[in-house]
């Protein structure tokens, strides 16, 4: 019940927002080729189910495998930044600088080296959200409080103790922060690289659809990437609350 | 300046078994700023020394260092090894209260169960008994700084550093600490610290209170408290050496 009461403001201004917009089609203010109604967008999501499953199915794997690249070699960069200055001094850069590069230019390069196959999109949704899984973990190592520190030095604590009993775990609600804005941004990725040069995918889905001006079709694709995002940001935020318990909440009733 | 409230002769005989700190002319800065200047103390083995001084006097800064948390400047420290208890209790939320108390331990190389199973046994005389598995974000003040205070014991240090452990709690769960406190460290007599801005606290528990100048932190005086345990606080003794020390810090 008070999980229904929590969703109703979103689903309120979903609810709102589609009642408007399927009234601004049937008025003919839009050209309903540019822009379908609701209904349209959901009788294709029906109607060309057993064409978008699949395409659903490649991108989710193609982010999934992704994110868990991303996952890996973030924490891995965050941890021998924070361990080796001269690491920190090398990496830093080249971590912040590699945000500066446009997706969209990287991933036909991409292609080109890697061929048609998953690896190319994995590494492109890698590229994307391994950023905010490395600043966030970085980031919550160097933040611990310092009358903790203080305990642990006035235990002779050594270095690889600090880093496991009090800075690691100290980290994790700020990993898991980065992680949850990946997940976020995850999609972006996959579809980039399907456009560079795939043959399934929602991305692929979607720019046949629009050649083809299958408005709906397209529209069916984004409504599909919208809740595989949704859905991949929910399923770590209950994983977060699961791991990190012990973390105070900033708002009890707001979540996450 | 230094004004021996109480005489007493030369600096204390080292006696008992553990061991004392001496602090000897030792001066830190932080930038600009001038913590402790040509600061001098001796602690006896097993002594409890009270400081009280105003905020920002270098209370702290003389604990990290007697703690080894930093270094001076200028002169020179020498005390057995010496374990901190820090302002706030420092506990871990993410551990339970007695994996907390087992930390020392764990660092010290025990297996998180031999570190986890010697805390237990301390959880009932600390008045702790069936909060072993909660965690500290479960506890209340009071609680979190007794789970705190067996995290610190069960470091097997001879030297404490305990800053103003009981300067959160509420009036009553303070003195309530500070009884205890009285009766655990009699039990189990350590060389101890304890910085405070509570003048009253440092009579009731301290051996010695030893005055404090603001920054740059200098002795003003000592006060011996040579009053029987347990102390109350209404008895006339007490008060007098409160108002005495109040004199001193207000001129």
């Amino acid at each position: 019940m008070s999980r229904l009461r929590d969703a109703a403001p979103a689903l309120g201004l979903a609810l709102a927002g589609l009642i408007a917009w399927e009234a601004i089609v049937r008025a003919e203010l839009i050209d309903e080729l540019l822009l379908p109604s609701p209904t349209q967008v959901s009788t294709a999501l029906w109607e060309d189910r057993s064409l978008l499953g699949p395409d659903l199915v490649v991108t989710a794997w193609e982010v999934l495998a992704g994110l868990a690249v991303a996952v890996v070699v973030g924490a891995g960069l965050a941890v021998a930044m924070h361990l080796f200055t001269g690491v920190r001094r090398a990496l830093k850069p080249l971590v912040v600088g590699s945000q500066a590069v446009p997706v969209p230019v990287v991933a036909p390069l991409l292609i080109l080296v890697l061929g048609f196959g998953i690896a190319p999109k994995v590494l492109m949704v890698a590229l994307v959200c391994f950023f905010p899984v490395t600043i966030n973990f970085y980031d919550g190592l160097r933040s611990v409080e310092p009358d903790q520190r203080k305990v642990l030095r006035s235990f002779a604590a050594t270095r690889w103790q600090t880093f496991r009993l009090l800075e690691a775990p100290s980290a994790l609600p700020q990993a898991f922060t980065g992680i949850r804005v990946a997940a976020a941004v995850a999609v972006i990725g996959a579809v980039f690289a399907e456009w560079a040069g795939s043959d399934s995918g929602l991305g692929h889905a979607l720019l046949t659809a629009n050649g083809q001006l299958l408005t709906a079709r397209a529209f069916a694709c984004v409504v599909l990437l919208f809740a595989l995002a949704v859905v991949l940001y929910e399923s770590f935020a209950l994983l977060e609350r699961r791991l990190v318990r012990w973390a105070p909440t900033p708002d009890p009733s707001g979540g996450p | 300046m230094i004004t021996r409230l109480e005489a007493r002769a030369e600096p204390r005989e080292v006696a008992g078994s553990g061991e004392g700190v001496v602090v000897d002319r030792v001066s830190r800065s932080f930038g600009a700023l001038k913590a402790l200047d040509g600061f001098c103390l001796r602690v006896a083995p097993d002594e409890f020394v009270a400081l009280v001084g105003p905020s920002g006097c270098g209370k702290s800064t003389l604990l990290d260092l007697v703690c080894g948390l930093s270094r001076p400047d200028e002169g020179s420290i020498s005390a057995g090894e010496a374990v901190l208890m820090p302002q706030r209790d420092g506990l871990l939320p993410w551990l339970t209260a007695e994996d907390n108390a087992g930390l020392a331990l764990r660092v010290a190389g025990a297996s998180r169960t031999a570190a986890r199973e010697a805390a237990r046994l301390h959880f009932a005389s600390f008045g702790l008994e069936g909060f072993e598995r909660a965690h500290p974000g479960e506890l209340s003040g009071g609680m979190r700084q007794r789970v705190a205070f067996l995290r610190t014991l069960l470091a097997g240090r001879p030297v404490l550093g305990l800053d103003e452990p009981f300067g959160a709690l509420d009036a009553l769960t303070r003195a309530r600490m500070q009884e205890w406190l009285s009766v655990t460290l009699g039990r189990e007599p350590r060389t101890t610290l304890l910085v405070t801005h509570d003048i009253e606290e440092a009579v009731l528990l301290a051996d010695r209170v030893v005055l404090m100048s603001p920054r740059p932190g200098r002795v003003v005086a000592e006060l011996d408290v040579k009053l029987p345990r347990p102390r109350v606080r209404s008895d006339p003794a007490i008060l007098a050496l409160r108002e005495r020390a109040m004199a001193v810090l207000e001129r």
